[in-house]
C-alpha cells in the first residue's frame, strides 16, 4: 500500500467537479409544462395581450374615443405629438429618477454596508427595520413628508435659520421634495440587493486588500465596489424604473412644474385620450429597455471586469 | 490626552459606518413617527396638516371619514384572494422552475422577471388598454383589480419561493424517495415542510404588495374605492387623522408578524 | 426478492456525455462490494441507477430474479446512505431514522427505532434535530435510517467523505462491523482507494463509465490488469520495454538494455511491446555492482535525485539513464544503509513482483488524480 498514506478528501460532489449539473436534482416531461401552465397563461393573458394591445391602442386614430370606439389606422404621427408636447416632463422622469437614483446609491451604501459588516448580531434587526416601514402604506408615508416639508415645521424654521434657505424659501413644492419623496420610497429596493451582494463578500478579502498596500479608500475601489457590483445593478434597476414611472411624489409633493410623465400618462388616460396616453407609455417602456439595456452592458463589460 | 484624542478617532473611524448606517435609518423611520404622530392628532380643520393637539378620537373613530372603512374591506379582500392566487400560481411556477427540466426555460425565467421591470403605470395602462379593447370597460371593478394584483404579485412569488427552492438539497426529496415515501408523500412531508418559509413570506409579500398598491389599481378600478385609493382621495380634499390611525396599525401588524416569525425561528433554533 | 445484484450491459447517458457504458457487474448476496474511481468515472450513477433516482439508458437491473430497472425508487428494496447525508432537517433523529418505516405504513415503530438508534450508539439524541449533530453523528443516523428497513442492498455513497481522518478510520471499521452483523449486501463508492481496500471483500475499478478491472483487494493490487489501475490503485512504475521470449513460467523483457523476468500469471501480454510494472515498495536499493544474483530483476545506473523521510518509510526518487524517474520506498527497518541525493544505486526486485501491460495504454492514465 502507498506509503504516501492516506489523505482524507473532503471534496466537492463529483457534479460540482465535473461541472456537470447533478443529473436527478431536475425531472424531465411535461409534469414541469403541467406546473406552469396555470401562472404562466395568466402572465401571457394579462401581460403579454396587454403589451400588444397597448401597443396597438398607441396606432389608433386619435379622432376616436371611449364611446364610439377606436380605428385602428397605424397611425404612428400619435408618438410624434406625444413627444412633441410631453418631451419636457419625459426628461424630467429620467433627471428625476436619476437623481434619486445616485441618492440613493450614497445613501444606501454606508447602510448595506453597516448592515454586511459592522451589525453584529443586530444584524438582524436592522434588516426587518428596512424593510419595516414599508409595511405602512406608500401613500400615507409620501403624506408624512408633506407635514415633515411642510412651511410651518421644525425642518424649515430650522434651515430658515441657519440661512441655507431664505427666510421666505420653502422645501415642500419644489423638485427637491419629489426627489426626496422618491428617494425615500424606493431606498429598500438599493438597500437589500447591495446588502445581499455585500454579505457575500468575504471580509478578508479587505483585510487582504490593506495586506497589499492598498489603502482604504483604494481597497474600497478595487475590492468591494467590484465584488458588490451585481448588488449595485439590481439596486439601480430596481429603483431607477419605478421612480420614472411614479407619478405619486411628483402629485404629493411636487407643484405643476414638477410634473413626471406618470402624471401625464394617467390623466391622459382619465380624459378618455387613450391613442396618446397609449403612445406615450409605449415610449416610457421603450426608454427604460434602452436604457437598462446599455446600462447592463456597461455595467457588464467595463466595470465588472 | 493625544492618547484619548487618537481613541477618539480609532472609535470614531471604526464606528463611522454604522452611525451613518442609522442616520440613514432614521432617515426611514422619520415618516413612521410622523404617522404614528399625526394618527393622535386633535385635527382642527381639514385643510390643515399640522399638529394641533392630542387625542384619541380617532382610534375609538375608526370609521368616521366617509368610505374609510368599506375602502379598507375592499382592500382586504382583493388583497386575500390575489394573495392566495398568485402564491399558489407562483409556487407550482417555482418548483417547475427549480425541479424540472424542460425547453425554453431561461425564456419562462425572463418572462416571470419582466412584470417586475415594467414600471407600474406601464403595466397598468398595458391592462387597461386590454379591458377596454375587450369591451370590458363597464365592468372595471373588484375583478379587474384582482385579476392585476394577482399579476404583479405572481412574480414576486415566483422570485421568493425559487430563493428557498433552491437552496433545498435536492438530496433530501431523493432520500425521501428512497425511503419509500411515494411522489405526494415526497411533497407533503419533506419538500413543502421544508420551503413553507418561502412561501408564507411570498404570501405576505405579496399581500402588502396588493394592500399597498395605487398606480396600477387606480387605472383599473372603475368605480371601486380601495384603501390607497381613499387616501389619495382624501389628500385632495383634506386628510383625516384615522388614515394615520390605519397606518400605525399596519406597521404594529406586520412587526407583529415579523416579530413572532423571528421567535418562532430563534425557538426552533434552541431546540 | 433477495439475492445477487446483477447489472446486464447497462449504459446511461446525459444528452452526448455518456457516464456509464455498457456496464456489466455482480454483486454476490451479502458481500461487502466497493466502487472505486476518480470523479466523474460514473460510479455514483450506477450507484443511483441501483437506487433508482436515475434510470438506465439501456440495460437491466436485476436483485435476484427480480428485474427492477423501471421501478421507482420508494418500490425498491434498495436504501442509500447518501453523500453529506441528506438528512432532514426538519425532523427529530428519531422521526428520521422512523420515516421509512412509517411510510410503508408501520405502526408501533418506537422499540424498533430505539434499537436500531442503540446499534449506533446515539438513543440520547433522539429528540435532537440533524442541524445539533457533529458531522460522525450524522453519518450514523443516515445508516440508522437506511438500515432500519431492512434493505436486501444498502448503498452508500461516499458516506465518510465529510468526516476529517481520524473518525473515517473509526466509522470504516465499524461500518465493517455492522455489515458483518446484520448481514446485508452493502455497495460502497468511494474515490479513496485505502478506504475501498480497507472495507470491502471485492473493489471494482471504474474509469470512464466502465470498469477497468474487478477483484478481491490483494490481486487488484499486485496484479494490475491497466496502467489505470496500476496508478490509481497505490503508485507504480512502468517501464517500457518488449518481450524477447519466455521460459516455463517466466516472461523475458528487454528493458533499456536490461533483461528483466516477470510472472506468466501476472503478464497481460506476453509478446511485443509492453510497460513492465512493478510497485515502488517491492524495490530495493543497492550500491553500483552489489547484490546481483542472477534470479533478481536489476536496473543498474541510477542517481538519487530526492529522499523524503516519513516516518515508516523512506521515499526515493531515482534517475535513470534514460531519463526516466523510478520511485522506490524502503521501510525504516535501521538495518538498511540510507542513501543521499546525488548517490549512484541499482534497483533490484523480485521476479514475481514484475507485472507486464499491454503498451498501447497510456502509461500516466490514472496517476492525476484529483487534488487530494
Amino acid at each position: 500500500m502507498s506509503a504516501a498514506g492516506h489523505v482524507p478528501s473532503l471534496g466537492p460532489t463529483e457534479a460540482q467537479l465535473t461541472g456537470r449539473p447533478d443529473p436527478a436534482s431536475r425531472r424531465s416531461g411535461w409534469s414541469g409544462y403541467l406546473l406552469l401552465l396555470p401562472g404562466g397563461l395568466w402572465l401571457l393573458l394579462f401581460f403579454v395581450v396587454p403589451t400588444v394591445t397597448l401597443m396597438a391602442t398607441s396606432l389608433y386614430d386619435p379622432a376616436g374615443s371611449l364611446q364610439t370606439g377606436y380605428a385602428m389606422t397605424g397611425h404612428w404621427q400619435n408618438y410624434v405629438e406625444a413627444l412633441g408636447d410631453y418631451a419636457p416632463q419625459f426628461v424630467r422622469s429620467l433627471v428625476y429618477a436619476l437623481l434619486a437614483t445616485v441618492a440613493c446609491i450614497v445613501l444606501g451604501f454606508p447602510l448595506a454596508y453597516a448592515i454586511a459588516f459592522k451589525a453584529g448580531r443586530w444584524k438582524n434587526l436592522m434588516l426587518v427595520a428596512v424593510i419595516a416601514p414599508f409595511f405602512t402604506s406608500f401613500l400615507v408615508r409620501t403624506l408624512s413628508w408633506q407635514y415633515i416639508l411642510g412651511d410651518n415645521e421644525a425642518l424649515v424654521g430650522f434651515l430658515r435659520s441657519i440661512h441655507v434657505l431664505a427666510p421666505d424659501g420653502y422645501l415642500l413644492a419644489t423638485p427637491f421634495a419629489v426627489v426626496t419623496g422618491l428617494t425615500y420610497n424606493f431606498l429598500p429596493f438599493m438597500v437589500l440587493p447591495l446588502y445581499a451582494s455585500l454579505e457575500k463578500l468575504d471580509p478578508r478579502l479587505i483585510e487582504a486588500g490593506a495586506d497589499l498596500y492598498a489603502s482604504p479608500v483604494t481597497t474600497f475601489r478595487t475590492v468591494t465596489l467590484p465584488l458588490a457590483m451585481p448588488g449595485l445593478v439590481a439596486g439601480t434597476l430596481l429603483t431607477f424604473i419605478p421612480s420614472a414611472g411614479d407619478y405619486i411624489n411628483s402629485e404629493l409633493l411636487g407643484n405643476p412644474r414638477t410634473r413626471m410623465i406618470g402624471n401625464e400618462i394617467q390623466d391622459l388616460f382619465g380624459a378618455g385620450d387613450y391613442p396618446t396616453a397609449a403612445s406615450l407609455s409605449v415610449t416610457l417602456m421603450a426608454a427604460i429597455v434602452v436604457l437598462v439595456f446599455v446600462y447592463v452592458r456597461r455595467a457588464g463589460t467595463e466595470e465588472l471586469l | 490626552m493625544s492618547g484619548v484624542a487618537w481613541r477618539g478617532r480609532a472609535w470614531l473611524g471604526d464606528h463611522l459606518v454604522l452611525l451613518l448606517g442609522l442616520l440613514v435609518l432614521l432617515y426611514m423611520f422619520l415618516p413612521i413617527f410622523v404617522v404614528v404622530l399625526m394618527s393622535f392628532n386633535d385635527q382642527s380643520s381639514r385643510n390643515s396638516y399640522t399638529f394641533d393637539g392630542f387625542t384619541l378620537a380617532n382610534w375609538t373613530d375608526i370609521c368616521a371619514p366617509y368610505q374609510l372603512c368599506e375602502s379598507l374591506g375592499t382592500s382586504l379582500q382583493i388583497g386575500l384572494l390575489a394573495t392566495v392566487l398568485a402564491t399558489l400560481l407562483g409556487t407550482l411556477m417555482a418548483f417547475a422552475m427549480v425541479r424540472h427540466r424542460f425547453r425554453g426555460r431561461s425564456s419562462a425565467n425572463l418572462f416571470i422577471f419582466l412584470p417586475m421591470a415594467t414600471p407600474e403605470i406601464v403595466l397598468g395602462s398595458s391592462l387597461l388598454a386590454l379591458f377596454v379593447n375587450a369591451g370590458l370597460a363597464g365592468v372595471l371593478g373588484f375583478w379587474t383589480i384582482f385579476v392585476a394584483h394577482v399579476l404583479f404579485c405572481l412574480s414576486f412569488v415566483v422570485v421568493t419561493v425559487k430563493a428557498r427552492l433552491a437552496g433545498l438539497d435536492p438530496r433530501l426529496e431523493q432520500a425521501a424517495a428512497d425511503l419509500y415515501a411515494n411522489e405526494w408523500q415526497t411533497f407533503w412531508r419533506v419538500s413543502f415542510p421544508l420551503v413553507f418559509p418561502g412561501i408564507l413570506a411570498a404570501a405576505l409579500l405579496s399581500f402588502s404588495l396588493s394592500f399597498d398598491d395605487f398606480i396600477i389599481t387606480n387605472l383599473n378600478a372603475g368605480q371601486e374605492v380601495t384603501f390607497p385609493m381613499f387616501v389619495w382621495g382624501a389628500a385632495q380634499r383634506g386628510i383625516p387623522p384615522q388614515i394615520n390611525v390605519i397606518g400605525t396599525v399596519m406597521f404594529l401588524v406586520a412587526m407583529t408578524v415579523v416579530l413572532v416569525g423571528e421567535l418562532s425561528r430563534r425557538r426552533r433554533a434552541a431546540r | 426478492m433477495g439475492g445477487d445484484l446483477t447489472l446486464t450491459s447497462v449504459t446511461k447517458r446525459f444528452g452526448a456525455f455518456t457516464a456509464v457504458d455498457d456496464l456489466d457487474l455482480r454483486v454476490p448476496e451479502g458481500s461487502f462490494f466497493a466502487l472505486l474511481g476518480p470523479s466523474g468515472c460514473g460510479k455514483t450513477t450506477t450507484l443511483r441507477m441501483v437506487a433508482g433516482l436515475d434510470e438506465p439508458t439501456t440495460g437491466t437491473v436485476l436483485l435476484g430474479d427480480t428485474d427492477i430497472t423501471r421501478l421507482k425508487p420508494y418500490k425498491r428494496p434498495v436504501n442509500t446512505v447518501f453523500q453529506s447525508y441528506a438528512l432532514f432537517p426538519h425532523l427529530t433523529v428519531a422521526d428520521n431514522v422512523a420515516f421509512g418505516l412509517k411510510r410503508r405504513g408501520r405502526r408501533k415503530i418506537d422499540d424498533e427505532v430505539a434499537e436500531m438508534l442503540a446499534l449506533v450508539e446515539l438513543q440520547q439524541l433522539a429528540k435532537r434535530r440533524p442541524g445539533q449533530l457533529s458531522g460522525g453523528q450524522q453519518q450514523r443516523v443516515a445508516l440508522a435510517r437506511a438500515l432500519i428497513n431492512q434493505p436486501e442492498v444498502l448503498l452508500l455513497d461516499e458516506p465518510l467523505g465529510a468526516l476529517d481522518l481520524k473518525l473515517r478510520r473509526q466509522m470504516q471499521i465499524e461500518l465493517k462491523r455492522i455489515q458483518t452483523e446484520v448481514g446485508l449486501t452493502f455497495v460502497h463508492v468511494t474515490h479513496d482507494q485505502e478506504e475501498a481496500m480497507t472495507m470491502a471483500d471485492t473493489v471494482a475499478v471504474m474509469n470512464e463509465g466502465r470498469i477497468e478491472q474487478l477483484g478481491p483487494p490483494e490481486e487488484l493490487y499486485e496484479s494490475p490488469a491497466t496502467t489505470f489501475v496500476a496508478n490509481f490503485l497505490g503508485q507504480s512504475n512502468l517501464v517500457a520495454g518488449s518481450v524477447t521470449g519466455t521460459s516455463g513460467d517466466l516472461v523475458h523483457v528487454e528493458v533499456h538494455g536490461a533483461r528483466v523476468f516477470a510472472g506468466r500469471s501476472r503478464s497481460r501480454v506476453t509478446e511485443g511491446d509492453v510497460w513492465a510494472g512493478v510497485r515502488p515498495e517491492k524495490v530495493y536499493l543497492a550500491g553500483p555492482g552489489e547484490e546481483a544474483a542472477d534470479e533478481v530483476n536489476s536496473l543498474r545506473g541510477g542517481v538519487v535525485s530526492d529522499v523524503s523521510f516519513v516516518g515508516v518509510s523512506t521515499q526515493y526518487l531515482v534517475r535513470m539513464a534514460w531519463d526516466q524517474e523510478l520511485t522506490v520506498f524502503e521501510q525504516n527497518t535501521g538495518a538498511r544503509k540510507r542513501f543521499r541525493p546525488g548517490d549512484q544505486v541499482d534497483l533490484h526486485w523480485r521476479p514475481e513482483h514484475t507485472f507486464l501491460l499491454d503498451a498501447t495504454q497510456d502509461a500516466a492514465a490514472g496517476v492525476e488524480r484529483e487534488p487530494v
